[in-house]
């Protein structure tokens, strides 16, 4: 009955795999929990030898996406797709995704050298490569000289590398990194987060990290999906992501951010005192995200034409090294400021930004 | 923080509790081994004529034999039933869970005597399980070796020592962190690879932990045998109460005690040797 050419059933069947250059690829995605749904509709493709970082407070339902992807958890609806393979439907232990767990999740009654070799032995991989491979594992994230211990003897931050040299030994396609770093003390996180990123350079396994810290995804980061409430906030790389957030709440949860309520007419917009030219066309209220460093002082820079002058009254000010953190009233609206440390500021000054710093952004929902 | 008059003082019950019932006893049952039964009356007499009997007489070695037998086959099949129960539930009972364990401990506040008279009128000749298999036609006439035979005591020892099997193995399951898990079937383990790499070892401390106590109480089990086995099913311990008792033998049951209770000990020893071995972090 069907008149169709086969060649047009052909490209039917080639659109239904993901594109040639992700090497993952989500589908639709949502997840229940009973009547609790934790992802609604997530659509999302990572690039081979990426590092993507899922961004999210807790409850955002970033861990559930990786645990989709890993395969601990089944989605209720949608697909996942790597290198042209379905995902969703394989067992945990048949997809080529290796994972670093919160908590490390060592083998406790193993050494370290077999917590290593286990995903070896239990791929079946030729016995007489298996030493090597472990040593050479152990030597990337510097253990070789723990090889013999147990995960028990060792501190948090040798245990993640165990648990990464174990993750990186079935040289997996990609690797999933549930917020391994967030047991560690801020300055062995600030070295790990550093080793993490060359690493990643080195061996070029796409990564797919989860955190809740803003700071670590920023600088660890490729791109940024940042997760609210179930949903892709924006997917973004992280100087895009802070210059150009797309809604209020990626513009605060990203680094500080003022919220400005104005009203747009004829290419202007106010808020109380303050005017500035703005490229959205369309007339009525938008909320605009102005970075407290985009605030300047009148006179430090030479401005163009249109930018708004404002007086304001310095409420308050933080001496922080480098810079001074201001809190500025002008007409009754509050500005955070910050400005190059320069000696102590009381009562009105003048302040300008440029226009194009201001940056319009979508509400979002509380 | 406490002064040390205060500890001795809350230390004296135990002490005097352990004393009075433990240790005492335990000496008396010791001297006793070593002295003689003349004219129906215990002579006070140091000597190993008790321990020498014990090798002479083939009886008592053979029981001891035939106990260690049943001990051995109860402790394999109460692990048998008791670790496929105990992991379903760990694993895949979900919201069944409480349930499914009030049922096993239910059993435990029923009196031993109850469960093994139970088993009497299942397996005796005109017993449930006799009438059920006639009527099928299986049978034609009573099997008579379901009751008083080894076999009973075998089955009845495993039924009521199975929940002692059970619990610390449950217990040691339920503390296998699930990510552990999850990171085997991560690292392409197959749910069987997982199991014997991961699961298997990490319960081994409470699976040694419950044979221990299923092979320990039936070595010393003397009711079952009372019940439902017959004179082939003489168990060691039967011999010491009838030593005790009819016989007026004090010497040789003490005897035949302090042996099985040099056993027992070692033993014990030796499981929390191996546990303390297998107990990681």
């Amino acid at each position: 009955m069907s008149s169709a050419p086969p060649s047009s059933l052909q490209s039917r069947a080639a659109d239904a795999s993901p594109s040639a250059s992700a090497l993952l690829e989500v589908r639709g995605i949502a997840k229940r929990f009973g009547a609790r749904e934790v992802l609604k509709n997530i659509s999302l493709q990572i690039a081979s030898g990426e590092f993507l970082t899922l961004l999210g407070e807790s409850g955002s339902g970033k861990t559930t996406l990786l645990r989709l992807i890993a395969g601990f958890e089944e989605p209720t609806t949608g697909e996942i797709w790597m290198s042209g393979t379905r995902l969703d439907s394989l067992p945990p232990y048949r997809r080529r995704v290796n994972t670093v767990f919160q908590n490390y999740a060592l083998f406790p009654h193993l050494s370290v050298q077999e917590n290593v070799a286990y995903g070896l032995r239990v791929t079946h991989a030729a016995n007489a490569e298996i030493p090597s491979r472990v040593t050479q594992a152990l030597r990337m994230v510097k253990m070789e000289e723990y090889a013999t211990a147990r995960p028990g003897k060792l501190s948090g931050g040798q245990q993640q590398r165990v648990a990464l040299a174990r993750a990186l030994v079935n040289r997996p396609q990609l690797l999933l990194l549930d917020e391994p770093l967030s047991a560690l003390d801020a300055n062995l996180r600030k070295q790990m987060q550093s080793e993490l990123k060359s690493l990643q350079r080195e061996i070029g396994i796409t990564f797919l990290f989860v955190t809740h810290d803003q700071e670590e995804a920023m600088a660890l980061s490729d791109r940024i999906a940042l997760l609210k409430g179930g949903e892709l906030e924006q997917v973004a790389s992280p100087r895009e992501i802070y210059t150009r957030p797309a809604t209020s709440y990626t513009a605060q949860f990203i680094g500080q951010t003022n919220l400005l309520r104005a009203e747009i007419c004829g290419g202007i917009a106010t808020c109380g005192s303050l005017r500035w030219p703005t490229c959205s066309t369309a007339d009525g209220s938008a909320v605009f995200s102005l970075r407290p460093e985009a605030v300047r002082l009148v006179g430090e820079t030479p401005l163009p034409p249109d930018a708004p002058r404002f007086r304001a009254t310095v409420h308050q000010q933080i001496f922080s090294g480098s810079s001074e953190q201001l809190e500025v009233d002008c007409g009754g609206q509050l500005l955070r400021v910050r400005i190059p440390a320069q000696g102590t500021l009381t009562g009105e000054h003048e302040f300008t930004f440029f226009p194009a710093d201001a940056v319009h952004v979508k509400e979002s929902l509380p | 923080m406490y002064s040390r008059a205060y500890k001795s003082l809350i230390s004296i019950p135990p002490i005097l509790w352990v004393g009075v019932f433990l240790l005492l006893p335990y000496a008396l049952m010791f001297a006793h081994s070593f002295w003689l039964v003349r004219d129906g009356f215990i002579v006070h007499q140091w000597n190993l004529r008790n321990y020498a009997k014990l090798f002479q007489h083939p009886v008592y070695l053979e029981v001891l034999f035939r106990t260690m037998r049943i001990a051995a086959s109860v402790t394999l099949l109460s692990l048998a039933l008791g670790y496929p129960l105990a992991y379903y539930m760990s694993f895949c009972a979900g919201v069944r869970k409480e349930l499914l364990y009030q049922l096993v401990i239910v059993p435990l506040w029923v009196s031993y005597l109850v469960r093994g008279y139970a088993w009497k009128t299942i397996l005796g000749s005109d017993g449930v399980l006799n009438g059920f298999l006639q009527y099928l036609h299986i049978t034609n006439e009573p099997v008579a070796y379901f009751l008083y035979s080894p076999f009973a005591v075998v089955l009845v020892l495993t039924h009521i020592y199975t929940p002692f099997v059970f619990l610390p193995l449950y217990a040691s399951l339920e503390h296998i962190p699930r990510n552990l898990v999850e990171a085997s079937h991560d690292l392409g383990a197959s749910p069987r690879a997982t199991f014997l790499r991961v699961i298997l070892p990490l319960s081994f401390p409470g699976l040694l932990a419950g044979a221990t106590f299923a092979f320990v109480l039936s070595l010393g089990d003397f009711l079952a045998p009372l019940l439902v086995g017959g004179p082939s099913s003489i168990m060691i311990a039967n011999i010491v109460q009838s030593l005790f008792g009819t016989a007026y033998d004090w010497p040789l049951g003490a005897a035949i005690s302090v042996c099985i209770l040099t056993m027992t000990v070692g033993l014990l020893f030796f499981t929390e040797r191996l546990e303390k071995r297998w107990a990681f972090r």
